[in-house]
């Protein structure tokens, strides 16, 4: 029994494999932030891989620039606590300057638009490997897709056409203006990253603990009124308790009513859920039953 | 909590999907919204009932050409385990895709029909499992309810596969009768057949002991990355991180670093959470030696009484995965061997093996996409190994294309060729 690692110090170590791992093999790796659970969970993996060494890579925001603000403070602070280095790639930047054009009408959402800010990211900074905070058990073209996943040039996947990837032996090899995709906690599932995030004792933005809120319900779903988004007829706004489970763009990213205000009352809450965390709260998946694959195609998260 | 990874072997033909989609319904892991989606997926294809099947089934073009393209995950825990199933499609690619999903399970489940049997596809899945030496082996008897609970048909199906298994080196081998349908013995123990005094599925799959299965005795550490952080508070700090592959490191350990042969002594063992008394497999730490050597990636730290094989010349089995090209000898490769990439050249095809009949094939000249077959290689540089038997990590390596950098092979070693 001395010689066993409980699942989730399995899975911490399987991640720290895989940063070390593309820092060995790339030249320029870049750690996708997006501010959510996750994506603070990487952080934390990717400090403890280098420690004591300072991340060997920038971190990277794809600013939809409808962002919470809290989760914009948070990401300040634990970057200037990390000593990384901060890149961001602005939706605001692309539009400025017409590269994408901004869809209109009170269900405008700027989701789409990311994918262009990402991709003009990748190439103005010559990034050649993205860590992101993917997860398989999130979604089902999420389910099929590898840990070292191949980009072409054009920042496409293909699904039918992805490198096998036996035991731990990942494949990074890339020609210019290609990339590689990593997903280090492929593996964990949503309650997993909350019972990490208790284990370590991980800080996290406020949106995610139950707070007062002014909402109103589309589709469904409670949004948060907010400057970046337009009430259609009918619509009223009410305040509500109500916490976040995942963490994206504010005119898109749906909240839950919910009491959790502490981490062992969400790690309740989430195992006794009975709806995935996309499908109750992302207004972006519902599009269509494949609207995560076609974005991925696109070159998507 | 304990990790358990399987992974399922079976065509929809044998329930496999409907089985994962029991596994995930009675665990309380499927989830409303899921279910929801396919129902009405299900109503749309025309289907009379809901199609598990569609659970795993994910992709659009999947659906429309109603075929399986790639290894799925799914995630599921009980209070006692957390479990990772690979599911690996029955019908084309098959070796492929197996061999991606079942090199880092701890168990799989060979799904076969109660009233067909042992067909050759069950053959090639047992095969598959021993190839990759997945410790656990389950064989679940399908559609049970198929043949009346039959018990005299249980029996004779187990025969039939234990005839075939004695040529296989399994070591763990179990059966259980299930109906993947109506969830006899998969979470619940079934009523319809007191004969049978094993456990349901799920609880194997809660019990099976694995601790075992992790080598801890041969001591292996691949250099996989240098820290360094040149800075003042950690100005002459150098240690060299990797994950445990085997054995176990504590600091006095006396070691030998592959392939300079310099000696040393365990300084410490380093993590962001504090110094570590010991270090075993699957960890990944930071070790400090006493002594300042030079020491990069794809070297290796072993201890002086206990060290692989170092060579040039490999014998090992290959599982051939590109479509666009075939395995030759003459082939010039990249190989990627624990953190150490370099050339390799195949010397020789000693045989193809046929999957179905394990007849060895002297006279093939070549393997295509799904092919295994035994081969000799020389690397440009000297690889540091275990056979595959001993230690799926040190004993593992995948060859890739030089000009497409595609990876097209698995390799299991067999030895130091002659």
């Amino acid at each position: 029994m001395a010689y066993d690692l409980t699942h989730l110090r399995q899975l911490e170590a399987e991640s720290i494999h895989i940063f070390r791992e593309v820092a060995a093999e790339f030249e320029n790796p870049c750690l996708l932030f997006s501010g959510g659970k996750d994506s603070i969970v990487m952080l934390r993996l990717a400090e403890k891989a280098f420690w004591p060494a300072k991340l060997p890579f920038a971190v990277m925001h794809v600013d939809t620039g409808h962002n919470f603000p809290e989760v914009l403070e948070f990401r300040d602070r634990r970057v200037a606590e990390l000593g990384a280095r901060l890149v961001v790639a602005s939706v605001q930047e692309a539009i400025d300057t017409g590269r994408v054009v901004e869809e209109t009408g009170a269900r405008a959402s700027r989701n789409r638009l990311q994918t262009t800010a990402l991709l003009d990211g990748i190439a103005e900074h010559r990034f050649d490997a993205l860590f992101g905070g993917a997860r398989r058990d999130e979604e089902k073209a999420r389910a099929k897709e590898r840990v070292f996943s191949f980009r072409d040039e054009f920042g496409a996947w293909d699904p039918k056409n992805q490198r096998p990837e036996v035991w731990n032996l990942y494949n990074g090899r890339i020609k210019q203006g290609e990339h590689i995709r990593v997903f280090p906690i492929s593996n964990y599932t949503e309650l997993d990253i909350w019972l990490y995030i208790k284990e370590e004792g991980i800080e996290i933005p406020n949106v995610y603990f139950a707070h007062q809120r002014e909402v109103f319900e589309r589709d469904g779903m409670l949004l948060s009124t907010s400057p970046y988004i337009t009430l259609m007829d009918a619509e009223e706004p009410f305040i509500e308790t109500v916490r976040y489970r995942t963490v994206g763009d504010m005119s898109c990213t749906g909240a839950v009513e919910s009491s959790a205000d502490t981490i062992d009352k969400i790690i309740a809450e989430v195992a006794a859920t009975r709806i995935t965390e996309r499908g109750a709260t992302r207004a972006d998946d519902r599009v269509s039953e494949a609207a995560m694959e076609d974005r991925k195609k696109e070159g998507y998260f | 909590m304990e990790m358990l990874r399987f992974a399922t072997a079976g065509s929809v033909d044998d329930g496999k999907s409907t089985l994962i989609g029991r596994l995930l319904y009675d665990t309380k892991t499927i989830f409303e919204d899921q279910m929801e989606a396919v129902e009405r997926a299900s109503i749309q294809m025309g289907s009379e009932y809901t199609n598990l099947a569609l659970l795993t089934d994910g992709l659009r073009a999947e659906r429309e050409q109603g075929i399986t393209i790639d290894v799925a995950y799914r995630y599921f825990a009980t209070p006692k385990r957390k479990f990772i199933i690979a599911d690996t499609p029955g019908h084309t690619q098959y070796t492929r895709n197996m061999v991606t999903g079942a090199s880092t399970a701890d168990l799989a489940i060979v799904l076969l029909d109660a009233r067909k049997g042992v067909l050759e596809q069950s053959k090639r899945h047992a095969f598959l499992a021993s190839l990759l030496r997945i410790p656990h082996l389950v064989l679940a008897v399908n559609k049970m309810d198929l043949v009346d609970y039959d018990e005299a048909r249980f029996e004779e199906v187990k025969d039939e596969f234990r005839d075939f298994a004695a040529k296989l080196d399994i070591a763990d081998l179990t059966f259980i009768p299930v109906s993947a349908l109506h969830g006899d013995n998969v979470v619940e123990r079934s009523s319809n057949m007191g004969w049978y005094e094993g456990p349901p599925l799920l609880h194997h799959l809660e019990e099976v002991h694995i601790a075992s299965d992790r080598n801890l005795i041969d001591t292996r550490f691949p250099v996989q990355y240098v820290i360094r952080p040149q800075s003042d508070e950690f100005h002459d700090y150098r240690g060299y991180a990797g994950t445990v592959s085997g054995g176990v490191l504590r600091p006095g350990d006396e070691i030998v670093v592959l392939p300079s042969g310099f000696q040393s002594t365990i300084k410490s063992i380093e993590t962001l959470d504090g110094p570590l008394d010991e270090a075993f497999a699957p960890m990944a730490v930071t070790v400090r030696l006493d002594d300042e050597i030079d020491i990069s990636r794809g070297d290796m730290i072993v201890r002086p009484n206990n060290q692989p094989t170092v060579s040039q010349d490999i014998d090992a089995m290959i599982c051939w995965m590109n479509e666009r090209s075939t395995l030759t000898p003459g082939a010039k490769l990249v190989i990627k061997h624990t953190t150490r990439t370099t050339k390799a050249i195949v010397k020789e095809l000693s045989y193809l093996l046929d999957i179905n009949t394990l007849h060895r094939d002297e006279a093939a000249t070549q393997l295509a996409l799904n092919e295994i077959g035994r081969v000799r290689l020389r690397t440009q540089t000297p690889l540091f190994f275990d056979e595959y038997r001993r230690n799926r990590e040190t004993g593992s390596f995948i060859l890739i294309d030089e000009t497409t950098n595609v990876t097209v092979g698995a390799g299991m070693i067999l030895g130091e060729s002659s």
